[in-house]
């Protein structure tokens, strides 16, 4: 099972169920250290570092039956130059679109340093057989996607066939290659604080390079808490295996406010070197419209109506 | 990767006006000390000296006594729902200006804002409120027994909580029916004083509540007054045994709250993580000067090299300085005395052969600052291991078995708190059972409200604050 390369990063099963079982969190004591770190007070210079780095580590996100080649070139161009009256707004990081829109995603890009990234294997429900998935993946890579993001199988999850899950995710990892994998958890459909760990565990197993909260499908998106279980788990997987894994957040995430709060516990509890588009990000379509007003208004002092900002 | 630093965030000092000298509040009015004399109050963050208050002698005793007696005569007339009325203006006056105290706290005591915004006050508020609701019920709080106040009761607060304390104090002596006298502790008086501003406010009948100050020697005089009634001390042992020999012998009730060195007992089976939290939120709240710190963390050995890498980690991030910066997580330490206390243990604890531990974080050149710190690889006769070090210091042991943990965490002359982390129920029972302390935590720490009772077994003390039990502090059995 797996390539060189996916065994290099992943870890023997039993090591996987060992930890898998051993996940015991305290949900009182967790939300009281997530509520803790919620109060920072970010202001002035910190406050401008914080939304250029929220910019440069945002998935500009369009995920709907109507995109069509017009709303992709749209949200493009703002990706590339998300405020053309304010050159020092730095480029996002990628645009996230579904396979049959990578093709027209690349060739607006262009030269830019933006990234193409294709949620696949069917998300967001996933419910289909693991050959499709597979053709899926495959048809993303192949229309020149940079990143992958898939859902995990939450109906094996709940099953209770956390193996079942974990092959999966090691023969999408394999299709993908050096192509980046991202791999969803549904943190709203995995409802416990426990198992967004054993998911976050497996998938970091199976040789994920991201873990990420949520298809932004559901009415429960991301948490700070659900963020803080996934950041606990790469961290410990870190500890065991000396491999750095990223985190993606995304579903409901809109203000500039909330995605501060996201930076502080990053920035607390993994360090410096999460704070980085490399290994993390925001998954969202109008957070960067806040935090784009939010920079105007620290700059000048002007809280600007929207229609001063282009549409994406 | 980018380093990513805050910007100062501070707490406008500007909310509170701090006189340049203050008097005692004695029979509703602020009166000059007799004594003529008077004591500095420094901000331990910066040394400046922020005021001066007086240092009562033996006449501003003997005023604020008779002043108290006075104010029993019209409080104890007042109908329990009158006095019940009261309690409940002050709280929720208390409430209206918090941020002016909490501001003035952190100043006076160097506890950070975040501490005194979100925990002191709030609880000052709720320990009002609470005992408010008792003053108008309190036949029905001891069925069986027919109760009176004591009438005249001195008391006497610490420096840690120097409101709250108060609070505490204050909240069910008046519910009870009782006047007082209260002086608070030398370094932090300028909250209790902003207190008495409350009672004039709230229109609270001359003599109720009569605050001075002064040192250790107005203390005594206090203990020692022929009127006084009833003694209400919260402070270290050795006073409290000085308390208990003056007071031998004479009818005068007394309660006690006193040191710790409670044991934080964290089993394999725990929630590491939370676990880490626990024991940090434990320790370095409020800089280690609480009584019930847990200052002591026995691990179980199979978890204790995973679990110190990991605490040291979560160490690193505290943010240590300015106490009115909304992002520091300890401020400064209360004072040079309290300094330097803590640095001779810490000394001790290194030449014992302890192995210390202490985050790397730069500090203010002015005030008084500790590195927060743990110790590894002790054993438990060193000293670092049963003193109170009152301070951002963190002493580990380890243990083996559940039996091994409880022995290791009673041995000890103290006995106010303890914690418990394991995720098995059960565990938390048998463990909770056996440990000789006032108050036992299961999978948190310092979680205080006012219904719940709290007070020490042993050399910590006696007496209950909070609760039904806390009422029962001021008042006695009727003749």
């Amino acid at each position: 099972m797996g390539n060189i390369k996916t065994s290099d990063l992943s870890m023997q099963w039993s090591n996987v169920l060992e930890m898998v079982y051993e996940s015991r969190i305290d949900s009182v004591g967790l939300n009281e250290r997530v509520n803790s770190l919620a109060t920072r007070s970010i202001k002035k210079d910190s406050k401008l570092e914080a939304l250029n780095m929220i910019v440069t580590m945002c998935d500009l996100t369009t995920l709907e039956g109507e995109d069509t080649e017009g709303k992709i070139s749209q949200m493009v161009a703002k990706a590339i130059k998300p405020n053309p009256l304010d050159t020092s707004v730095p480029s996002v990081a990628a645009v996230c679109v579904y396979p049959s829109l990578v093709a027209i995603a690349k060739e607006k890009v262009q030269n830019s340093n933006v990234k193409v990234a294709a949620v696949s294997s069917y998300f967001p429900s996933g419910q289909v057989p693991m050959e499709s998935k597979l053709l899926d993946t495959k048809y993303a890579i192949d229309s020149g996607a940079d990143e992958i993001d898939i859902v995990i199988n939450r109906k094996a999850f709940l099953e209770g066939d956390y193996r079942k899950v974990y092959d999966e995710i090691v023969a999408l990892k394999e299709v993908c290659q050096d192509v980046h994998l991202k791999t969803i958890l549904e943190v709203g459909d995995l409802k416990t604080y426990e198992n967004i760990r054993k998911a976050s565990l497996i998938s970091l197993a199976a040789g994920s390079d991201f873990i990420k909260t949520s298809t932004g499908k559901l009415s429960i998106g991301s948490s700070r808490q659900a963020c803080y279980v996934m950041l606990k788990s790469v961290l410990d997987f870190e500890s065991m295996t000396g491999v750095k894994a990223g985190i993606k957040v995304a579903g409901g995430i809109r203000d500039a406010k909330d995605a501060i709060r996201y930076l502080v516990m990053i920035n607390e509890e993994m360090g410096s070197d999460w704070l980085n588009p490399e290994l993390f990000r925001f998954g969202a379509s109008s957070l960067l419209d806040d935090v784009l007003k939010q920079i105007k208004k620290l700059k000048t002092g002007a809280y600007q109506a929207g229609y001063y900002f282009p549409r994406g | 990767m980018v380093d990513w630093q805050y910007s100062e965030s501070i707490e406008s000092p500007d909310i509170v006006s701090i006189k340049k000298k203050y008097s005692n509040y004695i029979g509703g009015k602020f009166v000059e000390p007799k004594s003529k004399k008077y004591i500095n109050t420094i901000s331990p963050s910066t040394e400046e000296l922020l005021s001066k208050v007086p240092l009562s002698n033996e006449q501003d005793i003997n005023s604020a006594v008779k002043s108290a007696k006075v104010g029993l005569e019209v409080w104890s007339k007042l109908t329990p729902n009158q006095r019940s009325r009261y309690l409940f203006k002050i709280a929720r006056l208390i409430q209206e200006r918090s941020r002016e105290f909490a501001v003035l706290e952190s100043l006076d005591g160097g506890k950070p804002i975040k501490e005194s915004r979100d925990f002191d006050l709030p609880q000052v508020a709720a320990n009002f409120f609470y005992f408010a609701g008792w003053a108008d019920k309190l036949d029905l709080s001891w069925a069986t027994k027919s109760l009176k106040p004591y009438g005249v009761v001195g008391q006497i607060i610490p420096w840690n909580f120097p409101l709250l304390m108060l609070a505490w104090k204050i909240a069910p002596a008046l519910a009870t029916g009782n006047t007082v006298v209260l002086k608070p502790a030398e370094t932090t008086p300028l909250t209790a004083l902003l207190f008495a501003e409350i009672c004039e406010q709230a229109g609270l009948p001359p003599g109720v509540v009569n605050i001075i100050t002064g040192d250790g020697s107005t203390g005594s005089l206090i203990v020692n007054h022929k009127d006084i009634n009833k003694i209400a001390f919260t402070g270290s042992t050795q006073v409290g045994k000085l308390i208990q020999k003056s007071l031998a012998g004479r009818d005068v009730g007394l309660t006690l709250e006193l040191g710790g060195k409670a044991a934080n007992i964290v089993y394999e089976d725990a929630a590491i993580d939370q676990a880490v939290e626990g024991v940090v939120n434990g320790i370095f709240f409020n800089q280690g000067h609480v009584c019930c710190a847990g200052s002591r963390l026995l691990l179980q050995e199979s978890i204790h090299d995973q679990f110190v890498k990991k605490l040291e980690k979560r160490m690193q991030s505290l943010r240590v300085g300015n106490p009115l910066d909304k992002n520091t997580d300890i401020g400064a330490i209360n004072s040079k005395e309290q300094l330097d206390k803590i640095t001779s243990l810490v000394n001790e604890g290194v030449e014992d052969g302890g192995e210390l531990f202490q985050t790397q974080c730069e500090l203010p050149g002015n005030g008084f600052w500790f590195r927060p710190s743990l110790f590894t690889n002790v054993q438990p006769s060193y000293s670092i291991a049963r003193e109170e070090i009152f301070g951002p210091v963190l002493t580990t042991l380890t243990f083996r078995t559940p039996e091994e943990a409880v022995e290791i965490a009673n041995n000890t002359e103290y006995g106010l708190s303890a914690g418990v982390w394991t995720e098995k129920g059960s565990k938390i029972l048998w463990t909770a059972d056996r440990l000789d302390a006032g108050v036992v935590w299961a999978n948190t720490f310092n979680k205080f409200d006012p219904s719940s009772p709290f007070g020490g077994y042993k050399e910590s003390g006696f007496g209950r604050e909070g609760g039904r039990h806390g009422l029962l502090s001021y008042l006695k059995a009727s003749s």
